[in-house]
Order: structure tokens, then C-alpha cells, then sequence
């Protein structure tokens, strides 16, 4: 695996985020180096060439289907993208049931990545401290 | 046809007929300057005026809703969701809990009842006031159709727990649980709080009392048939309980999304005012909640940990308001049983890295194709 400094410049995250923002602010917590990926096709496509971590939401209900938001889906059709995926991280709510962070159930599988950690909305203060040194310790690896 | 119905509707016309024609041009700048004027009123989170009522006229009058032009994506997003995720009581499989219901001790039983009529007074209540209150409040027009599925969707709610009453109880034990509910003091005092502010004149109140109701007031009542489910006993009726609990959690994302929208328009004096409020109202709704759910589940030892899911979903309303959570992890620590219940994904939590959650083994990376996406 190639490795990532920590502090260095080249950012160690890619989330996606909707309008409502609650991925951004679990992301803006972390204070790491991250990119977001687009929210409109018009704009330029996110090309990470990096190893990271995605930080998703999940959208939809119980059934699974349209759980992977599809600015997120564009991202990962990029096979360079895809190449330098490390693992996943979902945030959802526990009120879907089974449908609880499942998009990063389905990355995970689809990917062969670990899905590392599932959090609710913008997650707590311990989700942030659980996600920091998790990801300290993934790079050292 | 009532004669005086024919004489009120020709009336109308000679009034019509009688006004003199409309200059188009000047008509719109007149819709127009009453909208800015209400835009403006919104943005100050002034009580409702004159203007603000004006334009929730004009938005049926004037303003055909057009879904081919999306102010706020978010609208189409949540009408979608909320379609797709459409059910109706009767296709869940209630008599297959009489069985397990007559397992029930009588003390049981009575406790179900009573959480139930609790449940059924709060989706009466957003339903037939607090969903139907935010409609004049909206900013578009896919907003006010939102709001109208969420009302209907309480509707549908409230019936439900009627269906499971007549599947499991009598006519005499249903009546004595509502008879129960209008005398409870602790339950009144709960709708009587939330009505005043729904009745209120302010928009932004208005929306943080029905995101507290939809993510917050419930959980002392679902933790009930969630607590049955993980015993093994009316497991349909929790399924049933589960699409509730689904529909609320986009209730509350939703109305909390429009709350977030008006309040970051205000003063930072203006914000930190409604902050306190936010939080005072939840103390408030969290002390009677506590005397509630003490007076219901004190007799069959639950109110502690019934206590501790009120703590993590109140913290769950306030992130959905975006607002920071209140209680402390050491409090929120719902027993497993019951998040698992709630969400089988809940309680293992997936913690790859503290390697204290399922053993993760790598799948086969597989090249992923476009086709390989189903959306």
C-alpha cells in the first residue's frame, strides 16, 4: 500500500454531501486535508490519485435502492479513482433499519474495501474521536 | 343545489363582473412587492404578517406548482423518498401477534395500550395541526406539498394504531386506553405544550416544536414494541412500529433541513436567541417526557433505560435542528437489545478500527462497471 503522510498536503478524505450538509460538518470535526466530490454533473469531475478514505451518506429508505447517492457513483466509475480507495465510512440513521449506513455496505462490496465506521447524521463528538485516531492509525498501517 | 348556494355563487360573479379589469403588469409587481415584503419578514423570523398570509394566498392563486422547475432540490429529494416509502397499515400482518399477545401479562397489556393511545394523540396532533400549521410558512411550492404528505402520511400514523387495536384488544380495553389518555395529565401537558407553539406566530418556533415532536416526543412510546420485538413477542407490530419510525426520521430531517434554511438567514443575536429557545423547549418537553414515561414503565422496571433512548434521540432531534447534541455518551447508552432491534446494523457498528466490531474479511476486488450501479 502506498503511503500517506499525515499532515501532508494531499488530502486523505473524500466525502460527498448534500445541500443539508451533514457530512461536510462531520468532515469539517476531523479537520483533516479532504476533498467533495461535486454536487452538480456541470461541474469538473473530482479526480483523486491519492489513497483515502470516502466519508457517504446514505440516501433512500430500508430497500436499497438509490442508497448510493449518484454524484458518488459518478466518482467511483473513475477506475483511478477507484484504485486509490482504502475504505469506507457511512453515516445514516438508525431509523432506516437495515438500511442504516448501507451505502457503505454497498461500496464495501462492491470495492472490496473494509466499511470502517457508520455514524448518525453529523455524528458525536466520540464518532469524531473513534473516526481521528482510526484513520492516525489506517495510515501507519 | 341550495338555492341560497346558487344566489351566494351568482353574487360573486356580478362582483367579478362589476371590478374593473386587471393590468397584468401591474398586478404582478403588486405579487411581487408582497412577496419581497414577506421574504423579508421571513428572513427576520418576524411573527407572521399581513404580507406572509398575502402570499400563501397567492401561491395557490397565482403560483401553479411546477415540479419542472426545483427551487430547493431538496423538496423533489424528500417527495420522492417519502413516495417510495409509502405503506399502509393494513399490509402488515397484525393477527399473526393474537397469539403472543395473550402471552402478555394483564399489567403488560395495559401498559401497550396506554403507549399506544400516547402514540396515536401525537400523530393526531401532527396530522390535523402541526404538519398542516408549516404550510403557510412554506418558502416554495414543492415545500407546501411536501408538508401535505407528511400530514396525510400521520394520518395514516395515527390509523394504525387503531388496526392494531382491533386485532389485539377488546372494545371495552380500547376505550378505557383512550379514556386513559384524555385524563393523563403528563400526556395532555405534552400536546397542550406543542399546540401553543404550533398555534403560535412564529415560523421558526413553529418548526423547531414539530422537529422535537417527530424526532423526540415518539421514543418514549417506540421503545415499547421495540422492547417486545427483541423479546420475540408482536414482532409484526413492530414492523409495523419500524415504517413509523422511518417515516419520522424524514420527517424530522426534512422539517430540520427547512428550519436550518430560515435560521441561517438571521442575526447571529437573532440565532443565539433561538438556540436557547430551542434548548430551553427541549428541557421543558424532557421534564414532562421523564414524569411520562416514570408513570407508565416504573411498573415493569424499564424507565432507566427508557430514559437513556429519550437522551440519545433527543440528541438525534437537535443534529437533525443542527444543533450540537446535549447529552454525554455515558446516557445515551441504550441497551443493545433494543438498537438492535431498532437497526440490526446499530449495536455492532461495523467499528473496523477498533476491531471491536464483526470480523471484516476483504472481499475480491471485482472491476466496477458502470451497469453495476442500479440507479
Amino acid at each position: 500500500m502506498p503511503t500517506a503522510v499525515l499532515g501532508a498536503e494531499v488530502a486523505d478524505i473524500v466525502y460527498f454531501s448534500s445541500v443539508s450538509g451533514n457530512t461536510a460538518r462531520f468532515v469539517e470535526k476531523l479537520g483533516r486535508p479532504a476533498s467533495r466530490i461535486p454536487l452538480y454533473a456541470s461541474e469538473p469531475p473530482l479526480e483523486q490519485r491519492e489513497p483515502y478514505v470516502l466519508i457517504v451518506p446514505t440516501y433512500g429508505s430500508g430497500n436499497g435502492k438509490g442508497a448510493v447517492p449518484k454524484q458518488v457513483i459518478r466518482f467511483l466509475n473513475d477506475e483511478q479513482n477507484r484504485k486509490h480507495l482504502r475504505g469506507v465510512i457511512a453515516a445514516g440513521n438508525t431509523n432506516f433499519g437495515a438500511g442504516y449506513g448501507l451505502a457503505g455496505d454497498i461500496i464495501a462490496r462492491k470495492c472490496g474495501v473494509p466499511h470502517l465506521y457508520r455514524f448518525e447524521l453529523f455524528g458525536t463528538a466520540d464518532d469524531v474521536r473513534v473516526v481521528q485516531d482510526g484513520l492516525d492509525a489506517l495510515w501507519q498501517r | 343545489m341550495d338555492t341560497r348556494d346558487t344566489q351566494a355563487a351568482d353574487a360573486a360573479f356580478d362582483e367579478l363582473a362589476d371590478a374593473s379589469p386587471v393590468d397584468p403588469a401591474q398586478a404582478r409587481e403588486t405579487v411581487e412587492a408582497e412577496q419581497a415584503e414577506a421574504a423579508e419578514a421571513f428572513t427576520e423570523g418576524a411573527p407572521q404578517t399581513e404580507a406572509q398570509q398575502r402570499q400563501h394566498k397567492h401561491n395557490h392563486l397565482v403560483q401553479a406548482i411546477n415540479w419542472n422547475r426545483i427551487e430547493d432540490e431538496k423538496d423533489l429529494e424528500v417527495w420522492n423518498r417519502l413516495v417510495n416509502n409509502f405503506w399502509l397499515p393494513e399490509k402488515v400482518p397484525l393477527s399473526n401477534d393474537v397469539q403472543s399477545w395473550g402471552t402478555l401479562t394483564e399489567a403488560e397489556k395495559l401498559l401497550t395500550m396506554r403507549v399506544f393511545t400516547g402514540l396515536t394523540l401525537l400523530d393526531t396532533i401532527q396530522g390535523t395541526v402541526g404538519a398542516v400549521s408549516l404550510i403557510p410558512d412554506a418558502i416554495t411550492p414543492h415545500e407546501e406539498a411536501v408538508y401535505t404528505n407528511i400530514a396525510f402520511m400521520e394520518s395514516v400514523h395515527a390509523k394504525s394504531y387503531s388496526s392494531i387495536f382491533s386485532t389485539l384488544a377488546s372494545t371495552k380495553e380500547i376505550d378505557e386506553a383512550f379514556r386513559w389518555s384524555q385524563e393523563n395529565p403528563y400526556l395532555q401537558r405534552k400536546a397542550e405544550i406543542i399546540i401553543g407553539y404550533y398555534e403560535g406566530d412564529d415560523p421558526l418556533k413553529r418548526k423547531i416544536a414539530s422537529t422535537l415532536l417527530e424526532s423526540f416526543m415518539f421514543y418514549s412510546g417506540f421503545y415499547l414494541p421495540m422492547y417486545w420485538s427483541s423479546r420475540a413477542k408482536l414482532t409484526n407490530t413492530a414492523d409495523l412500529i419500524r415504517l413509523i419510525i422511518r417515516d419520522e426520521a424524514v420527517h424530522g430531517y426534512y422539517i430540520g433541513y427547512k428550519f436550518q434554511k430560515g435560521y441561517e438567514k438571521l442575526t447571529a443575536e437573532k440565532q443565539a436567541e433561538i438556540k436557547d429557545y430551542t434548548y430551553s423547549l427541549l428541557y421543558e418537553l424532557y421534564e414532562n417526557e421523564s414524569k411520562y414515561t416514570a408513570e407508565l414503565y416504573d411498573p415493569v422496571g424499564l424507565t432507566e433505560d427508557v430514559k437513556k433512548f429519550l437522551h440519545y434521540n433527543a440528541n438525534k432531534a437537535l443534529m437533525n435542528l443542527g444543533f450540537e447534541p446535549l447529552f454525554p455518551t455515558t446516557v445515551t447508552d441504550v441497551s443493545p437489545a433494543i438498537l438492535s432491534s431498532l437497526s440490526p446494523n446499530a449495536d455492532e457498528n461495523h467499528d473496523f478500527f477498533s476491531g471491536s466490531g464483526s470480523s471484516y474479511v476483504i472481499g475480491k476486488a471485482e472491476a466496477t462497471e458502470d451497469d453495476d450501479w442500479d440507479f
